[in-house]
C-alpha cells in the first residue's frame, strides 16, 4: 500500500499600511500614478540621507498585532537585509529581524509566528520578453511603491490545504480591512501572500523538505497554486525522488509552477543591526489605543452562529462591515425578526437582487435595513408568500419604495380566506388530472405540479404551506 | 585693512561687526586664499555667488566661510567623498550641518580633499591626490579630514567642518597643529553626511583654537528630525573662558600609551601633564583594560557598516556608471572601476563579517568589546573627569611611508578609536612640536582630552585653560598654505 501523505503550510504575508507617507521619509503614498513621482532623496537612497521612521506606520503595525492576538514587543529594534536589486535602492531593505514589533499570536486556528515591519521594495518593470528580466529589452524602475511601510506577517505551519489557507486568508484579510490600516487589495499588490509547502506521511511529526510559492495576486490562485504544489510533492516522493528547497512561481494561465531559484542560490542578507534608527519604545498609550479593537470578523462570526444564523451566512455578513451593519440595522428594527432569517434575507435574496440590477453597492442602496425588515416581517407573518416577498423586493430595491404599498398597489396581499383557496386547490386538480392521479399512486413528487398551478391562478398570493394541506386533503392523502 | 590672515573665526567675525572689515572682503580675501591652493586641500572651490548660495540667515559668525570636507552634500555643488564612483554627482539635498552653518550666515570656501569615503589616516586614499601637510609637504596631513586639516593649518581657511569615525578630525589636527574636536555621538545631525560607519560617524569643527570650536559646536550642534540618532547638547555651548584647571582630574591610561609612541610626542605628552598640573588640576592613572582591543573591534564593525553602506553606489541612479552589458557586469565593473583600494578591502572585511555563520565570531564578538570600551570608560569617569592621551603615536609620517602595510596604518588611529567606540567627545589642542624618531623636522604634536558624554561644555573650558597655558604658536604652518 503507497504512502498518505499530509500538506504543511505556513504563509507569509505583505500587507501594505494606507498611510500618508512612506514608512521612512515624507513622500506621498499612491497607486497608478505617474513613475517616480512621489520620490525624494531618502527613498532614492542618495548619499547621506537617513531614514526617520513613520509614526503612524507604527500604531498601524501596532493595531494589526492586537489584532492577530500577539504580544506586542516593549522594544522593537530595525535591522539591514543586504541584497543587491535595482527595485532596491540602498542594497539594504530596512526590516525587524531579531526584534519584531509583534510575536506569538493566533487568528482563527493558525498561530501566527510574529509580525514585523519593513519597507517596501521598487516596482520594476522589464520591457520587451516576457516581463521576466530574462530575454526583456530594458529594467524600468518605478520608486513611488519603493519605501511604501508593510507589516509581513509570519504564521506557524498550521494550514494543511489550499482551501483552507483560501478561508483563512480571506479571515485575515477582512480582519485587516476592518482595521482600516491598509486597503489589502491583491490585485493592486497592497495584500501579498507567500505560502511555504511541504509534506509529510500522515502520522508523521517531522517537516519534510519546504519549497516557497511567491506572490500570487488572488486567494483563488493561491490556492491553485498549493494544490498544484502538493500533487507535484507527492508525485516526486512516490517516483523515489526527493523534494528540493526552492522558490516557485504558480502561472494561474496554465497551472504551472516555475523555479524561481534553487537553495543554492539563495541570498546570504548578512543582516546588521540598523545603526541609523533607534530602538522603538511603544508608549502606554500607544499600546493602549492600538488594543481598542473594534468586534472583528472572528468574533463577530461566532457571535452570529450563537444566535442562530447560518455559517456560511454568519462568515459573509463578518468579513464586510457594512453588511454586518446592515444585518445589525434589520433586527434592531424589527426585533421580532429571527436572526437566521434576516441573514438569510440579507445574504441572500438581497444581495442577488442588488448585483441583479446594476451591482448595487449596499451604500448606495435605496433599501434602508427598515425597509428590509418591514419586507421580511410580511413575509414572516404571512402576510404575503416567499414569492410574492420576492416581487416587492425587485420594486423596493428599484425605487425604494415602500414594501407595504408595493403589496396593496400590485395586490399580493397573501390569500387568507382558506375559503377562496380550497376553491381554486380543487379546480386545480380537476384542471389537472394526470399529476393529481400520480399523486393518488403514490409519486407524491407530483405533487409540485399541482402546486405551481395554484400558484400559478393565485400569482403567488398563496402560502405554500397552506397549498400543501389542501392539496393533500382533497388528494386523500 | 585689519590683518584677516592672523585673525581666528571668532576675531573676524568681530571684525565684521565692528565694521573693521566687510562680509565681502573677508569673503574675498578667503576665496582669493583658497584659489592659491598649494597643498591639493580643496576638491573644489566657490566663487563669489556659490559660496553664498545657500546663506539665508545671519548670526553671531556671519560672514565668516568655512571650508567644508567633501563628505557633506551640498545642493548643486560637487560632493565626491573623494571617490571616483562619485564624480559629477551632484547632491539635490544640502546636510543639515551645513545648512546650519549657512543659516548662521556663513558662507562655503570650498569642498576639502579627504580620504575616499573617510577611509584612512593619511589621505593618501584620495582618488584625487593626496592632501599635504602645511608644515612640510612630504608628510600626510592625517586623515581622513587631511583636506580640512591642511586648509586651516596652512592658512586657506580660516576653519572647517570635518567629520571623525575613529579619530579622522582629531589626528590630521594633531598632525596639522589645530584644534579639532569631535563632540559625543548624536551631538549633531549626520543627514547629508555621507555614511563610513553610521554609529560612530560625528561631524565636528577643525579651527586654529578651542574657542573657535566652541562657536562652531554651537552653530551645529542640536536634534534634527532628519536623523534619528540626533539628540543635540542640552544647554547649548558657549565661549570657554576658564583659566584654572583647579579640582579637575584627569586621568592618562599608561597601559594604552606605552605601545610604539615616538619619544618626541611623550615628552611633549609629559609637559602637557605638568602644565595640567600648575593650572591647578590632578594627574592619576587610570586602567582602560579594553581599549587595547579597540582597533581590532573598530576594524570589524566599521568595515561591516561600511559595506552595507557603501551598497548603494550601484551604477543605477547616480554617479558613475561603467558598463550595462547586463545587471551583474553593471554592478561588477561599476564598483571595480569607481573604488579605490582601501574601500574595497573595507567593503570585502565587513562583507565576511557578516557572512552568515562568521557574524557571530567577528561582528557580533566585536559589538562585546565595544560594550566592554563603554563600560571601561564609563568606569574612568567615575574616577576622573577627563582622560588624556597623545592624539597620535607619532608626528606627521612621510607620504608613502605607511600605504603598503596597512595594519601599521591602522595603528595611527591607537589613541583616538576609543573614545569613538565609547560614543564619548573628545578633542586634540597642540601641545607643542617634536621630531619624528630617527630625525627630521619640528612638526606638530596633539594632546587628546575626552570627555564624559554631552560634556563638551566641560571640556572646552579645560582645553581652553591648557590651550592659554601651552601657547602653540602656528604660524609656521599658516606659511605653508599657498602655491
Amino acid at each position: 500500500m503507497s504512502t498518505e501523505y499530509d500538506a504543511v503550510i505556513g504563509l507569509e504575508i505583505h500587507v501594505q499600511l494606507s498611510t500618508k507617507t512612506k514608512m521612512f521619509c515624507g513622500c506621498e503614498l499612491s497607486f497608478g500614478d505617474e513613475p517616480n513621482v512621489h520620490t525624494c532623496p531618502i527613498c532614492l537612497a542618495h548619499p547621506g540621507v537617513l531614514p526617520v521612521p513613520n509614526q503612524t506606520a507604527f500604531e498601524y503595525a501596532l493595531k494589526i498585532g492586537a489584532a492577530l492576538d500577539c504580544e506586542l514587543s516593549p522594544v522593537s529594534t530595525f535591522d539591514r537585509k543586504n541584497y543587491f536589486y535595482p527595485d532596491n535602492p540602498k542594497a539594504y531593505q530596512i526590516t525587524q529581524a531579531a526584534t519584531p514589533f509583534a510575536i506569538d499570536g493566533r487568528l482563527g486556528q493558525v498561530r501566527i509566528h510574529h509580525a514585523h515591519l519593513e519597507e517596501d521594495a521598487a516596482k520594476t518593470i522589464h520591457t520587451g520578453g516576457a516581463g521576466r528580466i530574462k530575454g526583456s529589452d530594458a529594467s524600468l524602475v518605478d520608486f513611488n511603491r519603493g519605501g511604501t511601510p508593510l507589516v509581513e506577517i509570519v504564521t506557524e505551519p498550521d494550514l494543511r490545504s489550499g482551501s483552507e489557507v483560501r478561508e483563512w486568508g480571506q479571515l485575515l484579510r477582512a480582519t485587516i480591512k476592518q482595521l482600516g490600516v491598509s486597503d489589502v487589495n491583491m490585485e493592486e499588490g497592497s495584500l501579498r501572500c507567500d505560502a511555504n509547502i511541504s509534506i509529510r506521511p500522515v502520522g508523521s511529526e517531522t517537516l519534510g523538505t519546504k519549497t516557497e510559492l511567491k506572490n500570487m495576486n488572488s486567494f483563488r490562485f493561491i490556492e491553485r497554486g498549493i494544490e498544484a504544489e502538493i500533487a507535484r510533492q507527492k508525485e516526486v516522493i512516490a517516483s523515489g525522488g526527493a523534494v528540493e528547497q526552492e522558490t516557485l512561481h504558480f502561472d494561474p494561465s496554465t497551472g504551472e509552477l516555475h523555479s524561481l531559484r534553487s537553495k543554492e542560490e539563495a541570498h546570504d542578507y548578512r543582516y546588521l543591526p540598523e545603526p541609523d534608527l533607534v530602538p522603538v519604545v511603544p508608549t502606554q498609550a500607544m499600546l493602549e489605543e492600538a488594543l481598542k479593537l473594534p468586534e472583528l470578523p472572528a468574533a463577530r462570526a461566532a457571535r452570529y452562529e450563537g444566535i442562530g444564523v447560518g455559517e456560511q451566512a454568519a462568515l459573509l455578513l463578518s468579513f464586510e462591515v457594512d453588511w454586518a451593519e446592515y444585518f445589525e440595522g434589520v433586527l434592531a428594527a424589527d426585533d421580532s425578526i429571527e436572526p437566521r432569517v434576516a441573514a438569510n434575507w440579507v445574504t441572500g435574496e438581497f444581495a442577488a437582487e442588488l448585483r441583479k440590477q446594476d451591482d448595487q453597492p449596499l451604500a448606495e442602496s435605496k433599501v434602508d435595513p427598515a425597509s428590509l425588515a418591514k419586507l421580511i416581517g410580511l413575509v414572516a407573518s404571512k402576510k404575503i408568500s416567499h414569492g410574492a416577498g420576492k416581487t416587492v423586493l425587485e420594486a423596493i430595491v428599484a425605487d425604494g419604495s415602500d414594501p407595504e404599498a408595493v403589496v396593496a398597489e400590485q395586490g399580493l396581499e397573501q390569500i387568507s380566506d382558506s375559503g377562496e383557496l380550497e376553491q381554486i386547490v380543487i379546480q386545480a386538480i380537476e384542471d389537472n388530472p394526470k399529476p393529481a392521479e400520480q399523486v393518488r399512486s403514490g409519486n407524491e413528487k407530483a405533487i409540485g405540479a399541482l402546486v405551481g398551478a395554484v400558484m400559478k391562478a393565485t400569482q403567488g398570493r398563496a402560502d405554500g404551506g397552506e397549498v400543501n394541506r389542501l392539496l393533500r386533503q382533497h388528494l386523500g392523502l | 585693512m585689519a590683518d584677516l590672515m592672523a585673525a581666528t573665526g571668532a576675531q573676524t567675525a568681530a571684525l565684521i561687526s565692528s565694521g573693521e572689515a566687510s562680509a565681502d572682503e573677508v569673503l574675498d580675501f578667503w576665496l582669493e586664499r583658497a584659489s592659491g591652493d598649494g597643498l591639493n586641500g580643496y576638491l573644489w572651490t566657490a566663487d563669489r555667488e556659490s559660496a553664498r548660495a545657500g546663506v539665508d540667515g545671519s548670526g553671531p559668525l556671519a560672514g565668516v566661510p568655512v571650508a567644508i570636507k567633501d563628505i557633506f552634500c551640498t545642493e548643486g555643488v560637487p560632493t565626491t567623498a573623494a571617490s571616483r564612483i562619485l564624480e559629477g554627482y551632484l547632491p539635490p539635498y544640502t546636510a543639515t550641518a551645513v545648512a546650519r552653518l549657512n543659516a548662521g550666515g556663513m558662507p562655503m570656501l570650498g569642498k576639502t580633499n579627504m580620504d575616499e569615503f573617510a577611509m584612512g589616516s593619511s589621505n593618501e586614499n584620495s582618488a584625487y591626490g593626496a592632501s599635504l601637510n602645511p608644515w612640510d609637504r612630504g608628510r600626510v596631513p592625517g586623515g581622513s579630514s587631511g583636506g580640512s586639516a591642511a586648509v586651516v593649518a596652512g592658512g586657506l581657511a580660516p576653519w572647517a567642518l570635518g567629520t571623525d569615525t575613529g579619530g579622522s578630525i582629531r589626528q590630521p589636527a594633531g598632525f596639522c597643529g589645530i584644534v579639532g574636536l569631535k563632540p559625543t555621538y548624536g551631538a549633531i545631525s549626520r543627514f547629508g553626511m555621507i555614511a563610513f560607519a553610521s554609529s560612530l560617524d560625528q561631524c565636528g569643527p577643525l579651527t586654529r583654537d578651542v574657542t573657535d570650536a566652541a562657536l562652531l559646536l554651537a552653530t551645529l550642534q542640536g536634534r534634527d528630525q532628519m536623523d534619528s540618532t540626533s539628540v543635540g547638547i542640552e544647554g547649548g555651548i558657549s565661549a570657554p573662558g576658564a583659566e584654572r584647571l583647579d579640582g579637575l582630574t584627569f586621568g592618562v591610561p599608561r597601559g594604552l600609551i606605552g605601545q610604539g609612541i615616538e619619544a618626541g610626542v611623550l615628552a611633549r605628552f609629559e609637559e602637557t601633564l605638568i602644565k595640567i598640573a600648575e593650572l591647578g588640576g590632578t594627574i592619576v592613572d587610570i586602567e582602560l583594560p579594553h581599549a587595547g582591543h579597540a582597533i581590532s573591534a573598530y576594524y570589524v564593525l566599521a568595515p561591516a557598516e561600511a559595506s552595507t553602506n557603501l551598497s548603494r553606489y550601484d551604477g543605477v541612479r547616480y554617479g558613475v556608471r561603467a558598463s550595462d552589458e547586463d545587471l551583474l557586469s553593471m554592478y561588477e565593473v561599476t564598483r571595480e572601476e569607481g573604488f579605490g583600494p582601501e574601500v574595497k578591502r573595507r567593503i570585502m572585511l565587513g562583507t565576511y563579517a557578516l557572512s552568515s555563520g562568521y557574524y557571530d565570531a567577528y561582528y557580533g564578538r566585536a559589538q562585546r568589546v565595544r560594550t566592554r570600551i563603554v563600560e571601561d570608560f564609563r568606569n574612568a569617569f567615575g574616577q576622573v573627569d577627563f582622560v588624556v592621551t597623545p592624539t597620535s603615536p607619532t608626528v606627521a609620517f612621510e607620504l608613502g611611508e605607511k600605504t603598503a602595510d596597512p595594519w601599521t596604518m591602522y595603528q595611527s588611529d591607537l589613541f583616538t578609536v576609543p573614545m569613538s567606540l565609547a560614543g564619548v567627545p573628545a578633542i586634540s589642542i597642540p601641545a607643542g612640536l617634536a621630531q619624528p624618531d630617527g630625525g627630521g623636522p619640528d612638526l606638530p604634536v596633539g594632546f587628546q582630552i575626552a570627555a564624559p558624554a554631552f560634556a563638551e561644555q566641560k571640556l572646552l573650558e579645560a582645553s581652553f585653560a591648557l590651550e592659554s597655558a601651552i601657547g602653540f604658536d602656528g604660524s609656521a604652518g599658516l606659511e605653508g598654505g599657498l602655491r
